[in-house]
């Protein structure tokens, strides 16, 4: 558990979004406070990767706001506002997406370098470090086709750490894992959420949820069923539809 | 991850593991060639054999219908090589000419083609697509007539031979080839690629040439590789507008022989000197290729 300040750095309020006439998300509404960690669950197809996509600006919304930071994702219409935005909100996607052509060391290094512009030998520095806190620091001239899925998703973490964000979102980081590497990627998550990093999470994973988050949401249907924090909604859901999906995947 | 990649590289639809490898290999290279546009040249060394078998024949019937007062095959060839060997790097000049115009030309088209602005996207793919699919004979004889044969500039006149013509009429195949190898490497790359980048913050140019077109240069190359050793065997077309290559050549020294016999001889040995030049890169490409293909 964290300790979150009360004042928000994400809030969602009424979105919608469509995919041509399919409505995706339909009214989707929450909060998350500084430093908190939010937990987003739900069957498959309910638009949780859809809503991360959209609070980073990577899908536009087509009712209703979202905040983040001190921007209002909504709103943003040029790329060099979103630009500005995705240096704040950082996501980290299901299939690592590394780039194939640069070690692990310059996967890390690029987006500040020539992003942020910031000096190399600056940023190396921190590079190395935070390739040390993923415990990879004896990978770091690797090409990410000679490093596991584990290591590969790591990797893809410390890239998006080295550009500082606010917040952090994770879409299914450890779906497409073998089981055994799942708690390397998880355990450095929660080193992260327990140094105050603001997280958004989309997982599969109700145990790690139960134990990471401040609050879970379960979405279906591109609406937010019933939300509260983990001991609440795991074991006293209310609605019949949130049972029925917990007692399908416990 | 390995074991992943392999199945995402398996096309849908056998069941039946024997046929896996080979469905594999298959998908692999009907996929390069759909991307380059132009049939993969998988010249191999069996084929020079055939060429050699073909050159005996042709020796043989040579001599056969020669009467013996007459200088030997081998001696008339050798006679000739020369000449012929002179016409042969013109073709070549020809190629790698039309190959660097073509190619220059056909980067800024590809690019077009995935430019975000529809206007220009449209041309470039219309454009691309008329180069690509007219005869490059019918290409070459357009620019053959409707060039014409000095241009001023500033009142400089420069003239333009024949066969810079004909090079300018080769070349632009190639470019609108290099166009659609370089749209489909673009295009082969995931869009995860291109939405990881913009989650870190990169801009689209930067995305494109940071971190895409890195990964598009080694797919690029094999396709290109093969479009030249294609565009080498097209020289030879020049001739029927009358530019003085090997070709050409090759007829000249039959007519001054005067000897019908020679004729299955001496295009076999014609074709020897092209597949000579030509076997080595058709090598390499292959080689790339499955290197590539492993790496990617
Ligand atoms: N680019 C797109 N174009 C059209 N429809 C899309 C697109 N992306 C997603 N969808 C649709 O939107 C719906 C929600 O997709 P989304 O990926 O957000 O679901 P999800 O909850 O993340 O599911 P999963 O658990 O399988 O990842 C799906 O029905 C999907 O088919
Ligand atoms: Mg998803």
């Amino acid at each position: 558990m964290t300790q979150a300040t009360t004042e928000p750095i994400v809030i969602i309020r009424d979105v919608h979004q469509s995919f041509g006439n399919v409505e995706v998300l339909k009214g989707v509404s929450l909060e998350v406070p500084k430093g908190g960690v939010i937990c987003i669950i739900g069957p498959s197809g309910s638009g949780k990767s859809t809503l991360l996509r959209c609070i980073n600006g990577l899908v536009p919304i087509s009712r209703g706001s979202i905040r983040v930071a001190n921007f209002d994702v909504h709103s943003l219409r040029t790329d060099q506002e979103k630009i500005a935005l995705r240096k704040e909100v950082s996501m980290v996607f299901q299939q690592y997406n590394l780039f194939p052509h640069k070690t692990a060391l310059e996967n890390v290094m690029m987006a500040p370098v020539h992003v942020l512009k910031e000096g190399k030998d600056e940023v190396h520095t921190r590079a190395v470090a935070l390739l040390k806190k993923v415990g990879l620091s004896a990978k770091q001239d690797a090409y990410p086709g000679e490093l596991s899925g584990g290591q590969q998703q790591r990797v893809a973490i410390a890239r998006s750490l080295a550009m500082r964000p606010e917040v952090m979102l994770f879409d299914e980081v450890t779906a497409a894992l073998d089981p055994e590497t799942v708690k390397e990627v998880l355990n450095t998550i929660q080193e992260l959420a327990q140094e105050g990093m603001t997280c958004i999470l989309v997982t599969h994973e109700m145990r790690f949820a139960r134990e990471i988050a401040d609050e879970v949401y379960f979405t279906d249907g591109g609406v937010i069923v019933e939300s509260g924090p983990p001991a609440e909604l795991f074991d006293r859901a209310t609605k019949e539809r949130t049972r029925a999906f917990l007692s399908q995947i416990l | 991850m390995k074991r992943s990649r392999r199945r995402d590289a398996l096309p849908q639809g056998t069941d039946l593991p024997v046929l896996l490898p080979m469905a594999a290999h298959l998908a692999r290279s009907a996929a390069i060639e759909r991307a380059a546009g132009v049939p993969m040249l998988r010249l191999r060394a069996a084929h020079g054999m055939a060429l050699l078998v073909l050159f005996a024949v042709g020796c043989g019937i040579a001599e056969a219908q020669g009467q013996p007062s007459q200088p030997s095959i081998l001696t008339t060839i050798l006679k000739w090589t020369p000449l012929l060997l002179r016409g042969f790097v013109f073709n070549l000049a020809i190629s790698v000419l039309a190959m660097a115009l073509g190619t220059v030309a056909g980067l800024f088209l590809g690019f077009a083609q995935i430019s975000l602005l529809p206007p220009v996207k449209k041309g470039a793919w219309l454009a691309t697509h008329f180069f690509r699919n007219a005869p490059w004979l019918v290409l070459l004889f357009y620019c053959m007539f409707l060039l014409p044969f000095q241009i001023t500039v500033f009142g400089v006149t420069i003239p333009l031979p024949d066969w810079i013509k004909a090079t300018f009429g080769l070349s632009l195949p190639v470019m609108a080839n290099v166009s659609e190898i370089l749209r489909g490497a673009v295009q082969s790359i995931p869009t995860t690629q291109w939405e990881s980048a913009a989650s870190l913050a990169f801009t689209r140019r930067q995305t494109m040439w940071m971190i895409i077109l890195p990964q598009c240069i080694k797919r690029m190359l094999p396709p290109w590789m093969n479009l030249y050793a294609i565009l080498t065997m097209a020289t030879v077309l020049v001739s029927i507008v009358g530019v003085s290559e090997m070709m050409t050549l090759t007829r000249q020294a039959l007519s001054a022989e005067n000897r019908p016999g020679l004729l299955l001889a001496f295009y076999s040995y014609v074709l020897f000197w092209f597949f000579i030049y030509c076997y080595p890169i058709a090598r390499w490409t292959v080689r790339l290729e499955a290197r590539y293909a492993v790496n990617i």
